[in-house]
């Protein structure tokens, strides 16, 4: 008899904030920079060196509770997670466990088809504030490590799910959602790439109908949505396999091999480490007042729900274009910005899913690397729309716009790529290439229509492309018809 | 020998200068110091070309401070940019932090000539400054005696005129002990009254640095100078600060004092349990109340402390790794870097040190944690009240601040639980958060200092100076002869 199994998954995000300095101490918690240049006494774990909490730090984790549905602490306490590792500078991290900023929220979640969706509410246990680590470079050639601490004391969030996901589409979308409402927030870039934001899934396996959990393994190195969906099939094949053979699944955790699509094991049962959570005692417990939560509320501004039924609303965009424009903050922003300007929603929208977002993809880039302003992208759809130039002069202008941020007005004057609406001008060079040729003009007498296709190319390019073709086919055709 | 605000004002009336003044304490240093070992580090160069900026700045009247020109010890456990700060470790012998701890930050912007970094327990765990990885410090009475701990090197330098003043640190009694052995006052302030900030730690919630003089006016001008908030200590406050001339002058007319007649009870020596009822004769005198009652939770008061301080000191001392400073093993070849923190802290640590790890370590480990050190932190919560109760009674707790005399060296070698049982008296402070001062109170058969400990409540120096003045001026002992 072949037994049904059903999988359980939760999730453990780490989010990194993108606050302006970290979360201890006044060092700048920018991305990247030479090694070990943002760096103080503090955030190297100097003797003598205290934490001091950015309160910037905790408006963003209360501003993610809030977004996610969650209960925030009247009193919130970080606690010293102690473990030795070269790359942790104190040799603890503070951290948060028995009482953590946020607790007991949710969010809903929409997997499945058009017409067969399935919308199913995913409970967020907790969310805790606490620093990361430096990162540490093996050179095996030279047979040392070194040690950046430029990421120490960065400001993570650590958003805690119940095991309340079943496969991975739902956990992508929740993966997706959450990543949605944190980056509308805007306090975090939330890219995987990056480590900005760091998924650990939480999987078991059981028999269907069962209502216990199974033995869970830990996965850890997912670097991508598409390898957090591998390791989630890899996972639940390879423990229900155990299972089928009659064997236990082992409380693991467990590295994924993006490139062998197969994971392996880093820490068994036998040696789950004992943190010896404590009372960080250099840092007073923080009490939130219902007026802080409340400022917090203020400044947070439209939800990301709300921005969605807006955009809906307002600019009656069909759901893929709704889905994408919505999906990172700063092409929402630049949407709006630019459809506030030349009023042309269709426009804007089409030109940031066309030629915009081929760029993107060509450049593998985020739209807040974005460099045009809506001002120029305005212009460009004002000045193509007016007839002032025409399709392909305006993708010309808008590539060089989306590299330069040029003036498209300004662009199109100096390198006079503006239509020539001179009639006469146009009449004479159509004519000319009439006579130029002739057989052609044969062609399209004794009844070839095709063939006018030919001399308008020959006229674009004697004007040199500045010209509207529709126009130049009808003085073609003006012509010929007096012949 | 001149107290330390005296010494100054003879400065600032030109009576003598900075230079003078300092050589001074150079003489006695160049006499007694090959015996006594107060210091670990001493910056003779360093003092004088203090001494010569310092004038300069007395001269052109921008340095009008008490302290301006005083000669001050710094214990070696306190940051001092530029000079070794070893904790009498040799985890740390070489360690040189580029940052000045705030108090010393204050000392320097105060006109006081830091001296030298004083000799200390290792790590400030200790009662007899024995634990040292540089030897111990003899005292000055009698040098085949120890000078109490962990502060025993600044104690002994006051005492001897090796200083005029010193800074020591206290988490159990480490500068009201060896203040005491010593025949010196120590005051120690409110947690929180004096920033942390560059204060090696031993244990977080309990440690605070505070004065030790040869006078109470010293201690007190010294307090006044440390005292504030500082941005880069959480835990540090903001309270009102203590008018020193006021507090000297009060006397102890109204003031109603609790003599602790269970902790009394506990002191062994009979001289120094005849010193606290004279000393309570004394206050009467003065136009105090003096009543005896019981304080309470004398038997428990000492594990409390060992669970809370141990378990803070494993992990503050986890970051001794020797990967960023202090001492390395020596490379062997394949060594990983779990062996390399290993050895490095196996010998890098002296015995004590280790022990209180080890300790400290259990108590917060996974299923010993609540039965531990939770208990231990609900049970200082309960202490709290319990002096809360005594406070709402008396302005002034009166107590023994030692078992007995300096003991002689070795006597605790292979007595680590009698060395334990003697901090009863002086660990309630740092459990309750209060501030408390040893106050000399003549000498024993043998010639050796006594004295009795003062405790306040919360940020009411004021009243232990007051006190302070009083016993001071009606005698019992005088130092101004030196020993």
């Amino acid at each position: 008899m072949t037994r049904e199994y059903e999988t359980v998954i939760g999730l453990e995000v780490h989010v990194e904030l993108s606050t302006k300095t970290k979360i201890f101490c006044g060092c700048s918690c920018e991305f990247g920079g030479s090694p070990n240049t943002r760096i103080c006494p503090v955030c190297l774990g100097m003797p003598g060196a205290l934490p001091v909490l950015n309160k910037k730090v905790l408006e963003y984790a209360i501003a993610a509770g809030l977004a996610t549905d969650c209960t925030i602490s009247p009193v919130t306490v970080f606690d010293r997670k102690n473990y030795f590792y070269p790359d942790n500078p104190q040799n603890y991290q503070i951290s948060q466990l028995y009482l953590p900023v946020c607790r007991d929220g949710g969010i809903t979640i929409e997997t499945g088809e058009e017409g067969a969706k399935s919308i199913r509410r995913i409970r967020i246990r907790e969310i805790h504030m606490e620093e990361d680590a430096g990162k540490l470079f093996h050179d095996r050639k030279e047979g040392f490590s070194h040690i950046d601490h430029n990421r120490a004391g960065v400001p993570l969030l650590e958003i805690v799910s119940e095991p309340d996901m079943k496969n991975a589409e739902e956990v992508i979308a929740y993966l997706d959602r959450l990543r949605r409402i944190l980056q509308h927030l805007g306090i975090s870039d939330c890219k995987l790439q990056e480590g900005s934001l760091r998924v650990d899934v939480n999987l078991s396996v059981r028999e269907a109908g069962d209502s216990r959990l199974g033995v869970r393994t830990e996965m850890k190195n997912l670097n991508s949505f598409r390898a957090v969906s591998a390791a989630i099939e890899s996972e639940r094949s390879r423990q229900i396999g155990l299972l089928q053979k009659g064997e236990a699944v082992e409380q693991q955790t467990r590295r994924w091999d993006d490139a062998k699509k197969e994971s392996f094991v880093m820490r068994s049962k036998e040696d789950v480490r004992d943190y010896r959570y404590f009372p960080d005692p250099d840092l007073p417990p923080v009490s939130i007042s219902p007026e802080f939560i409340e400022s917090v509320c203020v400044s947070m501004g439209e939800s990301y729900d709300e921005m969605v039924e807006r955009f809906a609303k307002e600019y009656r965009l069909p759901q893929k274009e709704l889905s994408y424009l919505t999906g990172e903050k700063a092409l929402a922003r630049l949407f709006e910005e630019t459809v506030s300007i030349c009023h042309k929603s269709g426009s804007v929208s089409n030109w940031l899913m066309g030629e915009n977002l081929r760029l993107m993809r060509k450049e593998g880039m985020d739209a807040e690397d974005l460099r045009f302003s809506p001002e120029h992208l305005a212009q460009l759809i004002d000045i193509f729309e007016e007839g002032r130039i025409n399709s392909t002069i305006a993708k010309e202008v808008f590539e060089v716009m989306f590299y330069e941020d040029i003036s498209p007005e300004a662009y199109v004057e100096e390198k006079g790529l503006g239509l020539i609406s001179d009639l006469s001008l146009l009449e004479e060079t159509a004519a000319a290439c009439m006579k130029d040729n002739p057989k052609s003009v044969q062609d399209y007498l004794s009844g070839k229509a095709k063939a006018i296709g030919f001399l308008v190319g020959q006229t674009m390019k004697a004007m040199g492309g500045k010209a509207d073709p529709g126009a130049v086919k009808s003085v073609l055709e003006k012509l010929l018809s007096s012949l | 020998m001149l107290s330390a605000t005296k010494t100054c004002s003879l400065i600032k009336e030109r009576r003598i200068s900075t230079t003078e003044a300092l050589e001074e304490v150079l003489g006695r240093i160049r006499d007694r110091e090959e015996d006594l070992h107060c210091y670990i580090t001493l910056d003779e160069e360093g003092a004088r070309q203090q001494a010569k900026l310092i004038q300069s700045r007395i001269d052109d009247g921008s340095l009008k401070g008490p302290l301006a020109g005083a000669v001050v010890a710094v214990k070696d456990n306190i940051c001092v940019r530029d000079l070794p700060a070893t904790c009498g470790s040799k985890m740390l012998a070489g360690f040189i932090p580029p940052y000045d701890a705030t108090v010393t930050e204050k000392l320097r912007d105060a006109g006081c000539i830091i001296i030298g970094k004083t000799n200390m327990d290792e790590f400030a765990m200790g009662s007899t400054c024995e634990n040292s990885y540089f030897g111990p410090t003899k005292n000055p009475y009698d040098t085949s005696r120890v000078t109490g701990g962990s502060s025993g090197g600044s104690a002994a330098a006051v005492a001897a005129g090796e200083a005029m003043i010193a800074l020591g640190s206290d988490t159990g009694g480490s500068i009201r002990l060896p203040a005491a052995c010593c025949g010196v006052v120590g005051l120690k302030p409110t947690y929180g009254r004096v920033s942390r900030y560059g204060l090696i730690a031993y244990a977080s919630g309990l440690d605070q640095i505070g004065p030790m003089g040869r006078s109470v006016e010293d201690c007190g001008e010294m307090l006044s100078l440390l005292s504030g908030a500082d941005s880069r200590d959480a835990t540090s406050r903001q309270w009102e600060a203590v008018d020193t001339g006021a507090a000297l002058g009060r006397g102890v007319k109204g003031l109603t004092v609790g003599l602790a007649e269970d902790y009394l009870s506990l002191c062994p020596d009979e001289e120094a349990k005849n010193a606290v009822l004279e000393a309570a004769e004394k206050l009467r005198d003065a136009g105090a109340a003096v009543e005896h009652f019981s304080l309470g939770y004398e038997k428990y008061v000492v594990p409390i402390y060992y669970i809370l301080a141990d378990a803070q000191a494993s992990s503050n001392l986890e970051r001794y790794d020797g990967i960023k400073y202090g001492y390395r093993t020596p490379f062997e070849e394949g060594q990983d870097f779990g062996q390399l923190m290993a050895r490095s802290r196996g010998e890098g640590f002296g015995g004590e040190v280790k022990r209180r790890i080890l300790v400290g370590s259990f108590v917060l480990s996974a299923g010993w944690y609540d039965a531990y050190y939770k208990k231990a932190l609900a049970a200082q919560a309960l202490l709290r009240r319990c002096f809360d109760e005594a406070f709402s009674k008396y302005d002034l707790i009166l107590m023994p601040a030692a078992p007995s005399v300096a003991p002689k060296l070795g006597v605790y070698k292979d007595d680590i639980i009698g060395a334990y049982r003697g901090d009863v008296f002086t660990v309630t402070a740092n459990l309750a958060q209060l501030p408390a001062m040893s106050i000399p109170a003549g000498v024993n058969h043998d010639g050796l200092p006594l004295a009795v400990q003062l405790m306040a409540d919360r940020f009411r120096e004021d009243l232990l100076l007051a006190a302070g003045a009083e016993l001071e001026k009606r005698g019992g002992h005088e130092n101004d002869e030196g020993i």
